[in-house]
């Protein structure tokens, strides 16, 4: 735990006025306020560090006491109780470090000075919105291609929700009332679910349509016939037209993955055939070759 | 029918210790939609979570109806063109694999 420097976090002057202050603040909010910084952590902690400096500077008692023990925070307790006992005990009003914010963003430092409770020692009733929580949910291609029920586990508590199919890779939803509790009866805040898809062995997927490399030998491809392939429903069955080129695409019209949210409509699955050339040929397969190469003229 | 869940634009106020007029020039600038029924304005309760933000805007921030405003197109901005780098991304990815 090392000492923080609240002055310098909000670019101040020890000598700064609360007006000055709250100027500072406010002008460093403008920029790193989560509200005005969607999805941006390195925002959030800047702000979180403002808070916190806002919450003790612009406090007429904890900035005295900061000012007082700051560097020496390890012994303020020390310190407060010492001078504590030499007070009389009708002093001690309104000396209430029960605070009902969280303060689980606050820094070790001003937990250890001033009982880690933003807000502390002032008898407020506002209600707040719990905190948004954010979480990443990983998934594989066949758990996106279908509609599913998942059960979480989001700080101790269980929740049940339900995983759209064709849901994107990189995609966010929301939980509504499922973040942090509401403080002083506020509304909960909201979970934030970013889904992070990992590819699937031999398909790869752009937006709804599906692409897979499937192999073809060089007799099915020259006469024709029919394959089995895998797409992530299972087997289908295809016909192969004679004198099929390597590299050539078809399409299978609605074998792609279901459109989010309207699962009634899906993409398509899109096969590229790599020819595979034979090898170790017999002898008489060799003539056979030959011959077919003499006769290509 | 769908269900519409509403909080009066008084009730909305007195928890949140503003003042009525804040939530009309709002409603004014187009930033929220406020539904009158028999005389009263109501708020659609899916509009609570943007209204909060403007609230910590104009009285935490001290940025003006204005400035909201500008603010509220450049988020909406800033949301569309990160959904873009999502879509982006995952072309990307698909391209890169492919060779």
């Amino acid at each position: 735990m090392i000492f923080i420097d609240y002055y310098k976090i909000l670019e101040i002057n020890k000598t700064a006025t609360p007006k000055e202050i709250k100027t500072a603040y406010r002008k460093l909010a403008r920029k790193f306020h989560p509200d005005l910084n969607p999805n941006d952590k390195d925002a959030k902690r800047n702000f979180q560090q403002i808070s916190e400096a806002n919450e003790v500077l612009s406090d007429p008692e904890k900035r005295k006491k900061y000012d007082q023990y700051g560097k020496d925070w390890q012994h303020a307790e020390q310190f407060e109780q010492v001078k504590q006992q030499q007070r009389q005990s009708s002093d001690f009003r309104g000396q209430q470090f029960s605070g009902g914010q969280s303060g689980g963003d606050f820094s070790d430092f001003f937990a250890s000075m001033f009982g880690g409770s933003p807000g502390a020692g002032r008898s407020r009733q506002v209600k707040f919105r719990g905190e948004d929580y954010t979480a990443e949910l990983n998934l594989n291609l066949i758990d996106a291609s279908r509609t599913h029920k998942k059960t979480l586990t989001v700080n101790g508590k269980n929740i049940r929700i339900t995983i759209p199919a064709g849901i994107e890779n990189g995609q966010t939803i929301k939980i509504k009332g499922h973040g942090g509790q509401g403080i002083n009866g506020g509304p909960n805040g909201d979970l934030y679910i970013t889904f992070s898809i990992a590819n699937h062995p031999g398909i790869k997927r752009l937006g709804n349509d599906l692409y897979s490399t499937v192999d073809l030998d060089l007799y099915t491809a020259v006469l024709g016939g029919e394959i089995t392939i895998d797409t992530l429903n299972g087997k289908v069955k295809l016909k192969v037209k004679p004198e099929t080129q390597n590299g050539s695409k078809i399409k299978l019209k609605g074998k792609g993955l279901p459109v989010y949210k309207n699962e009634c409509n899906f993409g398509d699955l899109f096969i590229t055939y790599a020819i595979k050339i034979p090898t170790n040929l017999t002898e008489k397969q060799r003539v056979l070759f030959t011959e077919l190469s003499d006769s290509k003229f | 029918m769908q269900t519409e869940y509403l909080i009066k634009v008084d009730d909305f106020c007195a928890r949140h210790n503003i003042e009525v007029s804040f939530i009309i020039s709002l409603q004014q600038n187009g930033l929220i939609e406020i539904s009158t029924i028999k005389e009263t304005g109501f708020i659609d309760t899916e509009q609570c979570q943007q209204l909060e933000k403007y609230i910590r805007f104009y009285y935490e921030l001290d940025i003006n109806l204005e400035g909201i405003e500008t603010i509220n197109y450049l988020l909406q901005k800033i949301n569309s063109l990160q959904d873009e780098i999502v879509m982006l991304k995952n072309r990307l990815c698909f391209y890169e694999t492919n060779e």
